[in-house]
């Protein structure tokens, strides 16, 4: 081959008529390319005119956020590294009891929720809805209510993590029952078994590491959560982090925030080579 | 020609000397597995302990205070009469218009958030993606910024936030956004790293500049997985909007934080109906847009 060929005028309409589809967007796909961004914008306009954002005093607000992260540095403990040793330590404690507590709850209520285990619709349809409820609470709301029941103090946050995630690992796990192969179930039943060595030999061994990755992953996302329920009272170092600020004791907090960071990467890291272990490369939810 | 001549007529017999193997065998692994999870449960246990003492876990008072947890239930339920209903609901919800300007502060709080750390995540994510990055030193800053800005609890940014810029919604806004940023930009990269390379390379082979081969070689592939995320993070922001509010960041966090801390009981029963039914509502139509999306990527 010499040189690049130049197509004639006729072949490129040739070539255009034979992938008419891909040049020719109908009206409608092209009404919405200028409707959708246009809607965007007219509702951020609506979003900023019903807010009545203070723009002017974004510029005073801005200068005193650069006051506080100079005042950032250099970190200090504030001479009771002790206390957040242990804040944090109780953090970790209400993210892995909270997540083992709510896996324990979760996994029966998960069989009601899957549509190949439960026992009647009308039953996965009330679990389901029971479930969505409890989501949708957000953990802080709980963990205020549990500082109502059993007082001040990280379990407290147990509790409130332990609720609230028991709504959404009980999705996740009814998903993954439901998505669970049919066959070796069937296989089970043919040989004679009953439903609950069904369940047992022929949907536990493909469901079991599924559910492992994904408390893995949910003890890791709960040590972030954690970090914060402290600001109700429901202990961690959530408690220190907002008295801090409140006080505007920035290398305290820069501190904090810092001790925060080092642990969530040191437990992304560890479960990230058990959940490898567990199930391998492959996406948790 | 009869069956019986290619069908063996009976499953063949393992010989007993076969068996006693092939049983040892799987004698031995399962002991062999029952001995790890064995283990497992040993260290789980021995963690259980140790967080339990950290978490300072008293059971006893649990036990003790569990009715008050049932209780609440009961008592934030509301006073409804089937004889005068609608007066009942009127009682309970004597602060409607009042709650529903809120929830709608909530909700547009939760928009802006999204818009703003989603606009920022895609024009930066790009510089990150392992196979389209310009430079390396750049996309190890740009993923250690996303890293930060989603492991600092939205909450810490609000309440920084509210001692800058003041009560109000601006600071919920400004701490969602970043958090949305940290989180949308992770899962961006995500996307672009698994885009198939070859529209990228016939557009780099052109000669174009780096933003034209991220707009016409990566983007086609995945603005729909984009749009799917940033929806899905949409209302997990309208959750996160309804809490911001506690540290008096704006939404109607405010109130149901008064609520819970005063025990306006059926208030708080209220206020929480009118967030499960909204984010409900929320999750369903988002739903419907994210499956119509799924699939319409330009792929292969």
């Amino acid at each position: 081959m010499s040189a690049l060929r130049v197509m004639r005028p006729e072949e490129t309409v040739a070539v255009l008529d034979r992938h008419r589809d891909l040049f020719d967007d109908s009206t409608r796909s092209r009404v919405f390319a200028v409707a959708a961004p246009l809607g965007l914008l007219a509702f951020t306009a609506f979003a900023v005119w019903w807010l009545a954002l203070p723009f002017d005093q974004i510029l005073q607000g801005l200068t005193s956020l650069a006051k506080f992260v100079a005042l950032m540095f250099p970190p200090s403990t504030g001479g009771h590294l002790d206390l957040l040793v242990k804040a944090m330590g109780e953090t970790l404690a209400i993210a892995f009891l909270g997540t083992l507590i709510a896996t324990v709850a979760a996994f029966p209520i998960s069989f009601l929720a899957a549509s190949n285990t439960t026992p009647h619709p009308i039953i996965r349809f009330v679990v389901r809805r029971c479930l969505d409820t409890i989501r949708s609470v957000d953990a802080l709301i709980w963990a205020l209510v549990f500082v109502g029941v059993v007082g001040l103090g990280p379990f407290a946050g147990i509790l409130a993590i332990a609720v609230s995630d028991t709504g959404a690992l009980g999705k996740l796990f009814s998903e993954a029952i439901e998505s669970a192969d049919e066959r070796t179930r069937e296989s089970v039943l043919a040989s004679g078994g009953t439903g609950l060595l069904a369940v047992r030999f022929g949907l536990l061994p493909q469901v079991l590491p599924i559910i492992a990755g994904q408390v893995l992953y949910f003890i890791e996302s709960n040590v972030r959560s954690a970090t914060i329920i402290g600001i109700v009272g429901a202990g961690g170092i959530g408690l220190q982090l907002s008295e801090q600020i409140r006080t505007y004791d920035f290398d305290q907090v820069a501190f904090a925030v810092i001790m925060i960071l080092v642990t969530v990467a040191i437990i992304d890291w560890v479960s990230g080579k058990l959940r490898f272990a567990i199930i391998g490369r492959r996406p948790v939810v | 020609m009869n069956y019986r001549d290619v069908m063996p007529s009976s499953i063949p017999i393992v010989s007993q000397a076969r068996l006693e193997v092939l049983v040892a065998d799987y004698q031995r692994v399962v002991q062999q597995r029952r001995r790890q999870s064995l283990l497992v449960l040993a260290i789980l246990a021995v963690l259980v302990l140790l967080a339990a003492r950290f978490g300072e876990v008293d059971l006893r008072n649990l036990i003790d205070n569990i009715s008050n947890f049932t209780s609440y239930f009961s008592r934030i339920m509301p006073k409804l009469s089937a004889a005068h209903f609608g007066a009942d609901v009127a009682d309970w919800y004597w602060n409607i218009t009042g709650w529903l300007k809120l929830l709608l502060d909530t909700i547009l709080i939760a928009y802006l958030a999204t818009l703003i750390g989603a606009v920022g995540a895609l024009a930066t994510a790009p510089l990150a993606a392992a196979n389209l990055a310009p430079s390396g030193t750049l996309r190890w800053t740009i993923k250690r910024i996303f890293e930060f800005c989603r492991t600092v609890p939205d909450l810490v940014f609000a309440l920084m936030f509210v001692a800058a810029f003041g009560l109000g919604p601006l600071a919920g806004i400004l701490a969602i956004a970043i958090h949305t940023f940290g989180t949308l930009g992770k899962l961006f990269i995500e996307a672009l790293e698994n885009i198939d390379m070859k529209p990228v390379e016939s557009v780099r082979s052109t000669g174009s500049r780096f933003i034209e081969t991220v707009r016409f070689g990566a983007l086609p592939q995945v603005m729909s997985t984009f749009a799917s995320y940033t929806l899905l993070r949409f209302e997990i922001n309208v959750r996160s909007g309804s809490v911001v509010g506690m540290v008096g960041a704006g939404g109607i966090g405010q109130d149901l934080f008064v609520a819970i801390r005063k025990f306006y009981y059926t208030d708080v029963s209220a206020i929480l109906l009118m967030i499960i039914v909204c984010v409900a509502v929320i999750d369903l139509v988002t739903e419907r847009v994210r499956h119509r999306l799924s699939g319409r990527d330009i792929r292969r």
